[in-house]
């Protein structure tokens, strides 16, 4: 049913932290991977080694430019996928029944065996979350990799959405943000975290966390920081090395230069 | 918003097909026999292949029958329910005037109820998406009606009633472009509430090199560029002609000509309808 659900038991989320996001796009990949893989229709890529690669994926990272009023520029990577939002309006828009809410966690989820690809939820979606699979027709978005969160043939530590299991830089948490108590909860409780469009009304469950504001690192008069870094930490090789270093010296026909 | 054929023409024909089923099930014209047959062939031919025309840009068309089920959540359900309901009732309605040689006065009524109902339900597609600010507006509906009702009167040959509404959709046009022009600065939504980031934000890197899915249905830069022109065509073939024409040459020739630059103006404006809607997404690319 399109019918969004009046209150589900949890709100399973992400946690995403625009402070430690190093852009690598690490979670991009393993996403695709997985995703591929495993539950629903493959994401296709249309001509993927050509002049005009495209695909389909579930989360994708921008990268933005932020001028401060006062003090230094910045850089911030800025992962994106479905934020399972409490007032989905990509799930009301659907004519089929194919896009649902779930009531037990309220992850969105589609049933690609009822979806007519007619691409509505992709329009109604302000967030872009949603992409409709070239090769198979379906509309494709974040399970918040359903099939491995619950899956109890994998080792505990690895019933984590992919993208959070993957992330080198631990800037993606998973947990159930409608419990206060729960470590993401008090992580955006403490971090001041913060919705994407509030304006829109949809809700979201995920919630991402300021960037801190750069810290200015411009010397003060002449001294140069990296002097003491540069300098050479020892002139001479010792042990095997400086004995290896002498026996070659003393070899005839050494290099002039040395 | 690309804008795909299959889906202009799904919403000028049908449009113009259910716009014509509304004046004949009210009996304006009443034709019977052979008359009534051609009529009702064109409307049904306009209504259905509009219809079957947005079965096209499906990824599953085969499964369109889906589509049916959830109208208690989805204006593209209720669409669908309308369409069919209407297509019963005027069916029947039909199936009486053009064998029976008798207007079924209730049901043609309904039928009519219906089919306007049916062209709401297909504005209500658009107008309720609150990511593309310009088609959030009463406005849509407002003249997806009024077009259709003009179509409609038009294709049955009615002067008085073509003349005055070819008025009231030339307004409501002007209107649509006027609020559509300002409605994605007045939604309030900038890349600075679309990425939460403090200071100025600036797009650097898109998260790909080439395009995507969103960046080729959401994000269509390209047909903009004449859009001031276009509406000066869109306007002229719509509006501006066929009022001449009902005025000063107001004969079934004339109103062939009429007929013809109205749907082609109809075509092109709908063309810009979706060129020019632009889905807040682009935001995320720095684009629009």
């Amino acid at each position: 049913m399109t019918q969004l659900p009046a209150s589900t038991a949890r709100k399973m989320g992400l946690v995403i932290d625009l402070d430690t996001c190093v852009g690598c796009h690490a979670c991009v990949i393993s996403c695709k991977g997985w995703n591929t893989e495993n539950y629903g229709a493959p994401l296709s890529d249309q001509d993927p080694y050509g002049a005009d690669p495209k695909g389909t994926f579930l989360n994708r990272i921008h990268s933005y430019e932020i001028t401060p009023d006062e003090g230094t520029a910045q850089l911030a990577h800025f992962p994106k996928s479905c934020l399972h939002c409490e007032d989905a309006p990509c799930v009301t828009v659907c004519p089929t029944g194919a896009s649902y809410k779930r009531v037990e966690d309220g992850i969105v989820l589609v049933n690609e065996s009822s979806c007519i690809g007619c691409g509505l939820c992709a329009w109604a979606c302000p967030y872009g979350a949603r992409e409709m699979d070239a090769a198979e027709g379906v509309m494709k978005k974040c399970t918040l990799c359903v099939d491995r969160i619950y899956n109890e043939n994998l080792p505990e530590e690895d019933r984590v959405p992919s993208c959070v299991r993957t992330c080198p830089a631990g800037a993606r948490h998973f947990g159930d943000l409608g419990d206060e108590n729960s470590e993401v909860s008090q992580l955006v409780a403490e971090r001041g975290g913060f919705d994407l469009m509030p304006e829109q009304g949809t809700k979201p469950v995920n919630k991402y966390l300021p960037p801190r504001p750069k810290q200015d690192h411009t010397p003060k008069g002449d001294i140069d920081l990296l002097a003491p870094l540069l300098a050479p930490v020892s002139e001479e090789p010792k042990g095997f090395l400086g004995w290896l270093d002498k026996a070659l010296d003393a070899l005839p026909g050494a290099e002039k230069n040395n | 918003m690309h804008p795909a054929p299959s889906i202009i023409a799904f919403t000028v024909l049908s449009g113009l097909g259910f716009g014509m089923l509304a004046w004949l099930g009210i009996g304006s014209p009443a034709p019977t026999g052979w008359v009534a047959f051609g009529y009702f062939v064109l409307a049904f031919a306009l209504a259905v292949g509009g219809l079957i025309s947005s079965t096209f840009h499906l990824g599953h068309p085969e499964r369109a029958w889906r589509a049916l089920s959830q109208w208690q959540s989805s204006w593209l359900s209720r669409e669908g329910v309308m369409a069919v309901i209407t297509l019963i009732l005027m069916g029947f309605y039909a199936l009486f005037a053009v064998f029976g040689g008798t207007h079924l006065t209730v049901l043609g009524w309904l039928g009519a109820a219906s089919a306007v109902a049916t062209v709401y339900t297909t504005s209500m597609i658009y107008a309720q998406m609150k990511t593309v600010p310009r088609w959030n507006n009463w406005t849509v509906p407002g003249l997806f009606i009024a077009l259709s009702l003009t179509g409609g009167a038009m294709l049955t040959g009615q002067v008085m009633a073509t003349t005055l509404l070819l008025i009231l959709s030339g307004l409501l046009l002007a209107l649509h472009w006027h609020d559509g022009d300002g409605a994605f600065k007045n939604s309030g939504t900038t890349l600075a509430t679309a990425t939460g980031l403090p200071g100025k934000v600036r797009a650097f890197e898109p998260p790909h090199t080439g395009t995507n899915y969103l960046l080729t249905e959401m994000v269509h830069v390209l047909g903009r560029k004449h859009a001031t022109k276009l509406r000066v065509i869109a306007f002229g073939l719509l509006i501006a002609l066929p009022l001449l024409i009902c005025i000063a040459f107001p004969n079934p020739v004339g109103f062939v000509i009429a007929a013809l630059c109205h749907i082609a103006g109809a075509l092109v404006s709908r063309w810009l309808f979706f060129a020019q809607a632009e889905h807040v997404v682009g935001l995320y690319y720095g684009m629009r």
